[in-house]
């Protein structure tokens, strides 16, 4: 009977995971998705705890208080701007939870398992502990307590590949049952190394695809622990995240242009000397403009597009951006904002932003959304974002953005770019935008060129 | 022991397409919260992390158990709650005309 219950549970909560991800289809529907996500939750925990193999519930009482205590700041307290190295974090605690119950499990019943329960229960481990090695150091290059840059050296794809398959051997070796415990540790400290570097030569603007692809990792060590303990409801929830976190670093690889291979091996921005400057030694000349010039132009157009970048975010201008798209809408223009897939440092965290500063969601559009209909815009407002817009991923075969899906800001009418001087983007290369007869930089930190334009508009 | 991997396999395989069809269809707009609330789900290996902790095995099992349960619902805590906030930060502008002529005009 008490068996059944939890069972029933159990397939509640797989149902109500799936439905809460569903409702995450729609702006409107997400915050139901969301709530039936947490209710499920709260049935399976309950379910789980009216098992006849729980006997003691003091440790359990006890854990649930700590992570409770330390969870809600999590949740209340972290900025939106900081929620890239949240949910690294969070993937450190999840896999965390994964590797030690599959150690308990391994620990406790080893020579009772049948060799799928030893497969299963190895593969949890190694994703689990390369989970946590590889989200440890993605956290500290988004916090920026490690440097963001790709940490290379000579030799390290060899190093990676050797200490791969070194896990893979001793994986084996333990689901044959050699070496007993201590390789069975050796192998969880070989997989936490592997994901330690894996993950340091990858510079921080290729993170959105790491920390999707760690996301996947980590629904795959769930997964796997469903396997080794028999439970629907881990398979499910952890097939679940697997496929998110993978369905999303293709999408985010496709949208830099990369492949998987060349994010995990390619150490993308560490030779960005190397790369050609179009607009160096050549006669081109970008024309700046003033605030006071630039004012006029948005205050009377009547279609305004505006491109946030990473750069916008850095400097905290989602306000003055909010506050100017306003004025431009009073004097009965339009203003919608243009999304580039990898605008901010994880997937979709430029939305996010937007909306944070009260922006309205129905004014975000993504880039195949908006793409074809920037030719109709009187000015497209750049702001902070550089490779994004950069028309030689579609003219010039022989840049590396080459083939890279762009905002097609080239077409608008006018183009205003807000730039601090004329530096290049992660890609390391110049971009043609800056030089279009149509193109006016104003140059300065963002947030101060929006408070100026503000200013201007108002007094007009 | 087979039959049962392979009735988990089928649960597994069958999971992960619903799992690719129904986030294939989350809009760019919501992949952060899709992201976030993922990771609150992930936080489902408390199930696992329960029955370590509190089924009386060994004292290894316990104290890796005990740990196991708080790292999982700092991540069901934290992830739900940092989800709905997120999600609560997405507002429809109210002067939108195209919007307002599909939904009908507010219910006063």
């Amino acid at each position: 009977m008490r068996d059944t219950f939890v069972q029933v549970s159990y397939l509640v909560a797989s149902i109500l995971f799936i439905l809460g991800l569903k409702g995450l289809s729609r702006a409107d529907t997400a915050v139901r998705g969301v709530n039936f996500a947490a209710f499920g939750m709260l049935l399976a925990i309950v379910g789980t705890l009216t098992q006849q193999q729980i006997v003691d519930y003091r440790w359990i009482a006890l854990g649930l208080a700590v992570g409770a205590v330390i969870g809600v700041p999590l949740g209340t307290r972290v900025p939106m701007t900081a929620m890239p190295q949240r949910i690294a974090i969070a993937l450190t605690f999840g896999a965390t939870a994964a590797t030690l119950v599959g150690v308990a499990e391994y620990h406790d019943h080893a020579d009772t398992f049948a060799l799928g329960q030893r497969i299963a229960v190895g593969l949890e481990v190694v994703l689990g502990a390369l989970t946590v090695g590889g989200s440890l150091i993605a956290f500290g290059k988004l916090q920026e307590v490690l440097p963001s840059r790709p940490l290379t050296y000579r030799g390290q794809n060899a190093v990676n590949f050797v200490l791969l398959g070194v896990v893979v051997l001793v994986l084996g070796a333990v689901v044959a049952r050699v070496g007993g415990m201590p390789l069975f540790y050796a192998l969880i400290a070989l997989a936490f190394l592997a994901g330690i570097s894996l993950v340091l030569p990858i510079g921080g603007a290729d993170m959105p695809v790491v920390v999707a692809l760690l996301n996947s990792y980590s629904g795959l060590a769930s997964a796997a622990t469903g396997f080794a303990i028999s439970n629907n409801v881990l398979l499910v929830s952890g097939a679940l995240d697997g496929a998110s976190g993978f369905l999303l670093s293709m999408l985010m690889s496709k949208a830099m242009n990369r492949s998987f291979t060349n994010v995990l091996f390619g150490a993308f921005g560490s030779e960005a000397g190397a790369a050609a400057a179009v607009g160096a030694g050549t006669d081109l000349v970008a024309v700046p403009i003033s605030a006071e010039d630039a004012a006029v132009q948005l205050a009377y157009a009547s279609n305004v597009v505006v491109v946030p970048g990473y750069g916008m975010a850095v400097a905290q201008a989602q306000h003055q951006v909010r506050e100017l798209a306003e004025l431009i809408e009073k004097r009965g223009g339009e203003v919608r904002y243009a999304i580039h897939p990898v605008a901010g440092r994880m997937p979709g965290h430029m939305n996010v932003l937007l909306a944070e500063a009260n922006i309205p969601y129905d004014k975000l559009y993504d880039m195949d959304e908006i793409n074809g209909d920037l030719s109709r815009a009187d000015v497209a407002l750049v702001i902070g974002a550089n490779d994004v817009v950069n028309p030689a991923a579609r003219t010039d075969p022989t840049s590396p953005i080459y083939g890279m899906p762009i905002l097609n800001v080239d077409e608008a009418k006018s183009v205003i770019v807000l730039k601090r001087g004329m530096s290049v983007g992660f890609a390391g290369i110049d971009n043609m935008l800056f030089y279009q007869p149509r193109t006016r930089m104003l140059f300065g930190d963002a947030k101060a060129s929006l408070i100026k334009l503000v200013t201007e508009i108002k007094s007009l | 022991m087979n039959l049962t991997i392979l009735m988990q396999a089928y649960v597994f395989v069958l999971a992960g397409f619903v799992g690719f069809l129904v986030i294939a269809r989350v809009p760019p707009l919501l992949h952060t919260p899709l992201m976030s609330a993922t990771s609150a789900i992930s936080g489902i290996s408390l199930v696992g992390s329960l029955v370590a902790a509190g089924g009386g095995r060994s004292l290894v099992s316990t104290i890796l158990g005990t740990i196991a349960v708080t790292t999982a619902t700092i991540n069901v805590v934290g992830g739900f709650i940092i989800t709905r906030r997120m999600l609560g930060m997405f507002k429809r502008s109210d002067r939108n005309e195209r919007d307002a002529r599909k939904t009908g005009p507010p219910a006063a």
